[in-house]
């Protein structure tokens, strides 16, 4: 049987977990394409209006894979860790698809549900109850998937904060690479920061990291960062946050303000995402006081791609010129 | 200390009559108005929902009247609302106002947390058994404008005298303000609502019978909505609401306001929205076809524009409508939506309704 796992949402942080799971589980995984424009503009067309693009986009991907596979793996992850959620988009995912799955003859989905949130171990019952109900596996069978998934998930991650980014990592990710590199000691560190699906999704960010890295960034992202670090880096506000992967955002600002890690941010975020419409007035804020100049980027399926150059690149203008006086009294 | 807390629809009748029996002074902020939100909208960010709009300007409005403590409350995800009072009391301290902010977490997010909120506002005299007495009847009030605002919903269709059922329901509340224990408020909730029956209706009127389902700012406040259900009533719209304040605090258990319990709506939502998105995503889809079965003519959806869970139910919607064969307007509301185009929409809605109605009589004649 072939499974189908979308290359959007999700696909940057776990894929390897995943693809080595339904592997293990005597599975053939295929992935949808970059995303393109047949792909974006089939989920504008078939998903709610006021959707954020990279829900859209999931749309478009689900549909680039039908014909080719089996089944669709699209999960329920509710939560990633205890008393916390990811977004209700995830958690409602497999119900909006199946809700057009009929109309554009999707094939069948496979929705494993993802819970931590009351207990942190539980998510590995979830998925050996998985394996045994959709596959017949026995549980030590499953055991063993979950294992050789776990491994594939870790050393991922150990690449990560080794410096490496998703897009290194995954096969074929990247939209471009940089047609020229500028000299290392003219270049200035630049926080990207924002959604693993929309900051390396080259096709919605119109080429931004390879468009960054011309313009001379040394891109710092916040994978590079251990996630407890982000996790410890997030408690300075009077609440826990329940929303696990906007605390990694606010964990990544506050680290790199707090150590100087760079000389500018650039907060990518996606039209009408309800999370960080919020988590922007805190992530302005600690830009702000701490004096690291900060540019948000609001993107969707009508951004342009000369509004968004001409924006960059008065932003890392900016950081050039910013230094410079500081370099001359030196 | 003066405490203030925003707006939502009647809660601030319920707060009165709390704040009353703890002994703590309430700064009842100015009722919601353009102005309002015109504020608040100026000091949030653009993307946030239109609550935490009108939150904000309510919050400015309350002090600019004195008040020195603000209460908000919390809530744990994985809608946006739990993140409302870290990013309210940022946006007031970065405008400059000096006050003490205390969130309400919910009562089963620990007991203690929640008792204390309390106790910092009446210290000394406040014993966790005294203030469980105390929200108690605070509560039972509650559930009785509750009550009254329902039937005025239903009432108002039928009235034949323009504006009498409206009237009543002022009569009833300030009836019911006045209620102070238990036993006097059940029995000023009892008279209050015959006084609502006791509008002249015509019976023989045939109505059209419309569900409104949504989100639950939306839902309770007039002012956002444009005072939609008083406009549908004097349309000669029968009206039911999937939520109310009461329900809204202690959902499930006991608060059956229209007679089903929280679980038999998530039973009708599952085929559909099989897990709990926050907010009220799946009650939307559960009250749909509850009401779809029910054999409502229609059902209006309120939703503050770009809210999570109801952009969820939105992008279901449409198979339920398929599957229940009832026909269903989405409303999405920010402070850019004007009245007169909510109203024409509304009207072309009801004129769709009558006519199917219409067309399904000739049918079961022939």
């Amino acid at each position: 049987m072939r499974v189908g796992i979308p290359r959007s949402l999700l696909y940057y942080k776990y894929l390897p977990f995943w693809k080595t799971f339904l592997a293990e589980l005597g599975l053939e995984v295929e992935t949808s394409p970059l995303t393109n424009k047949k792909i974006l503009s089939w989920g504008v067309e078939v998903a709610e209006n006021e959707l954020c693009v990279p829900v859209k986009a999931f749309y478009g991907h689900c549909m680039a894979l039908r014909g080719k596979v089996d089944a669709l793996f699209v999960p329920r992850v509710v939560s990633v860790e205890e008393r916390a959620y990811t977004c209700p988009k995830f958690l409602g995912l497999p119900d909006m698809v199946a809700a057009v799955a009929d109309q554009l003859e999707l094939p069948p989905l496979l929705t494993p549900k993802l819970n931590q949130r009351e207990k942190p171990r539980e998510f590995k019952w979830q998925l050996i109850n998985f394996a045994r109900e959709e596959f017949g596996l026995s549980v030590l069978d499953a055991v063993s998937a979950l294992e050789a998934a776990t491994r594939a998930q870790k050393d991922y991650q150990k690449s990560l904060v080794a410096g490496r980014t998703p897009l290194d990592l995954l096969p074929a990710s990247r939209l471009n690479r940089p047609r020229w590199k500028i000299e290392k000691k003219e270049r200035k560190r630049i926080g990207l920061l924002g959604h693993p699906y929309n900051i390396y999704d080259g096709y919605i960010t119109q080429n931004l990291i390879a468009r960054l890295e011309e313009m001379g960034a040394d891109l710092v992202v916040p994978e590079m960062t251990d996630h407890h670090v982000l996790m410890q880096e997030a408690t300075d506000v009077p609440k826990q946050l329940y929303w696990t992967y906007e605390k990694e955002i606010m964990g990544a600002v506050n680290h790199w303000t707090r150590n100087r890690m760079v000389d500018g941010v650039i907060y990518v975020l996606a039209f009408a995402c309800g999370p960080d419409s919020l988590v922007q007035v805190l992530i302005e804020h600690r830009a702000r006081t701490h004096n690291v100049p900060l540019m948000s980027l609001t993107i969707d399926e009508h951004s342009g791609e000369a509004g968004l150059v001409t924006r960059i690149e008065a932003f890392t203008d900016m950081l050039m010129r910013k230094k410079k006086p500081a370099e001359a009294v030196a | 200390m003066k405490v203030t807390c925003p707006h939502m629809g009647h809660l601030h009748w319920m707060l009165d009559d709390l704040f009353g029996r703890l002994g703590v002074e309430y700064v009842k902020p100015p009722p919601t108005t353009t102005k309002t939100l015109t504020i608040g909208a100026k000091h949030s960010p653009e993307f946030a929902c239109l609550p935490l709009k009108i939150n904000i300007g309510n919050f400015i409005q309350g002090l600019d009247m004195g008040a020195d403590t603000l209460i908000m409350a919390g809530g744990h995800g994985p809608c946006r609302f739990g993140y409302y009072g870290i990013v309210e009391e940022r946006i007031l301290r970065d405008l400059g106002y000096d006050f003490r902010f205390m969130m309400l977490e919910p009562f089963g997010d620990g007991k203690w947390a929640f008792y204390k909120t309390f106790e910092t506002l009446s210290p000394g005299s406040l014993s966790l058994r005294k203030l469980w007495k105390i929200l108690k009847v605070s509560f039972t009030k509650g559930r009785a404008f509750d009550q009254i605002h329902k039937r005025t919903l239903q009432v108002r269709a039928y009235e034949v005298n323009h504006g009498d059922t409206t009237r009543a329901l002022r009569e009833a509340e300030k009836m019911l303000t006045q209620a102070f224990t238990t036993e006097e408020i059940e029995e000023a909730g009892r008279e209050a609502l015959a006084l609502i029956d006791n509008v002249e209706q015509d019976p023989e009127r045939r109505v059209l019978k419309v569900g409104i389902v949504g989100e639950f700012f939306l839902l309770l406040e007039p002012f956002s909505n444009f005072g939609l259900e008083e406009a549908l009533g004097h349309m000669g719209v029968y009206i039911e609401r999937s939520v109310w304040v009461t329900d809204w605090i202690a959902p499930g258990r006991d608060n059956k306001i229209y007679g089903f319990h929280k679980d038999i709506v998530d039973g009708k939502a599952a085929p559909y929205l099989n897990h709990n998105v926050g907010g009220e995503g799946r009650e939307t889809i559960g009250s749909i076809v509850l009401m779809a079965e029910r054999k409502f003519d229609g059902i209006i959806q309120l939703l503050p524009f770009g809210c999570m869970p109801e952009n969820i139910a939105t992008s279901i919607i449409p198979k339920v409508q398929r599957d229940h064969d009832i026909p269903v307007l989405t409303l999405a509301f920010d402070e850019q939506t004007g009245r007169a185009g909510v109203i024409t929409r509304v009207e072309a809605f009801l004129d769709l309704l009558s006519a199917r109605r219409g067309l399904s009589l000739v049918g079961t004649n022939a």
